[in-house]
């Protein structure tokens, strides 16, 4: 290789590693701030030392905890309670539900904390994971048979 | 080592080879996404979850790869061509950019419309979709700074770079679903292990992504062609295949 080229080969080289670096480096003090939701646990007891505020718009992401999802006969109000790993924050929409919403599913809600662990939604959007299969094997591995909300029937209506 | 290449540095050894490889992307783009997409959107089962509406996903995940693919190959035809200043490089940078432009707006576009019905909507600003959008930037980037140079060789020299700093945002796509909490969900097959799909779902995937690959690789090479004969019409090859042609 030339001197020339050797040189360009180095300067391009640098460009990209340097670049890199500093985009790197602002990801990493961006961090949690890229994060799309906070989790209940993260709600409840603080992320990184701080807690959100009542009153704060945000967005929760946990699971719909069975049993939880309590609808009223004559609205479309519902609430629902998520969690990850410890603390339960409970969730009220006035709205339809995403086709994917069920118990045990993973969902994200953006809304205002009104409580320290209440938020009151106005948009409910439904997780789902990275498993494809058909409907017969996930029975037989997960013993999970999914059905539509319309069709589940809980709450007040069962 | 690289001895075998430098050939492919005149521009007209670089068209032979081009023509030589077309057919073989063309027949093979056909056969694969012709397959792979109705074995995938007719006859692969069913989702458990998501029934017949995950078979986007045999758009979707394609196009996706493909995105990152075309750029990865357009990044190292840059650096090629900064490096070794070999003419058919930056070419090859202005002819696969447009083609992967219109693959990202595939997989952004296929993503909102699976979205939608799964999720609930069409858009969230999370951090895979985001990053994926600055790729689809990127890309119009490339093919802009490219074309408003009066002289190609300091255009190509712009573009380049700018295509070489968006590398950048490759591992940050991938990685995103993993680095920060998303609404999308993560890696079923570009990760270690065993891919968490059933088989039946998985082999018409794998053979639309060959399928689209090729047809990304032919569009490219067919563009490429044409970028050598508009940048080149007055040299003397060009010339000779054109009056071989009417002599013929």
């Amino acid at each position: 290789m030339n001197p020339r080229r050797k040189q360009r080969l180095m300067a391009f080289s640098a460009v990209i590693l340097v670049v890199g670096g500093a985009i790197g480096l602002m990801l990493y003090a961006l961090g949690q701030n890229i994060d799309l939701f906070y989790t209940p646990t993260e709600l409840v007891e603080g992320k990184d030392g701080v807690k959100p505020q009542v009153g704060q718009r945000l967005r929760i992401g946990g699971m719909v905890v069975p049993g939880s999802v309590k609808r009223v006969d004559d609205s479309l109000a519902v609430s629902f309670d998520l969690m990850d790993t410890g603390p339960i924050v409970t969730v009220s929409y006035q709205g339809i539900l995403p086709d994917l919403f069920r118990e045990g599913q993973g969902i994200v809600a953006t809304g205002t904390l009104t409580a320290a662990n209440h938020i009151e939604a106005e948009e409910v959007l439904a997780k789902h994971d990275e498993e494809y299969m058909p409907p017969e094997l996930a029975e037989a591995m997960k013993g999970i048979k999914h059905v539509k909300p319309s069709e589940a029937g809980y709450g007040n209506k069962g | 080592m690289w001895k075998w290449l430098h050939p492919y540095a005149k521009t007209e050894r670089a068209f032979a080879l081009c023509s030589k490889l077309l057919p073989w992307c063309w027949g093979g783009a056909a056969l694969g996404l012709t397959i792979g997409l109705i074995w995938g959107l007719a006859f692969a089962p069913a989702d458990y979850q998501q029934g017949d509406s995950f078979r986007i996903i045999y758009l979707h995940v394609p196009s996706a790869i493909l995105s990152m693919g075309a750029y990865s190959g357009m990044a190292i035809a840059a650096f090629i061509g900064l490096v070794w200043q070999i003419r058919s490089a930056d070419m090859a940078v202005a002819a696969i950019a447009p083609v992967g432009a219109v693959v990202t707006f595939v997989a952004l576009f296929t993503g909102a419309a699976w979205g939608k019905p799964m999720w609930g909507t069409w858009w969230v600003w999370d951090a895979r979709l985001t990053s994926e959008l600055i790729l689809l930037f990127l890309y119009l980037g490339v093919m802009a700074l490219y074309q408003s140079f009066e002289d190609k060789q300091q255009g190509a020299k712009a573009a380049g770079i700018l295509a070489l700093v968006g590398v950048v945002n490759l591992p940050i796509i991938h990685y995103s679903v993993e680095w920060w909490n998303t609404l999308h969900q993560g890696a079923t097959i570009t990760k270690f292990g065993k891919p968490s799909i059933a088989p039946e779902m998985l082999w018409p995937l794998l053979i639309s992504i060959v399928g689209l690959g090729l047809l990304v690789a032919a569009l490219s090479l067919y563009r490429l062609q044409s970028e050598m004969i508009r940048r080149e019409m007055h040299r003397p090859w060009v010339q000779a295949m054109y009056t071989q042609q009417e002599g013929q």
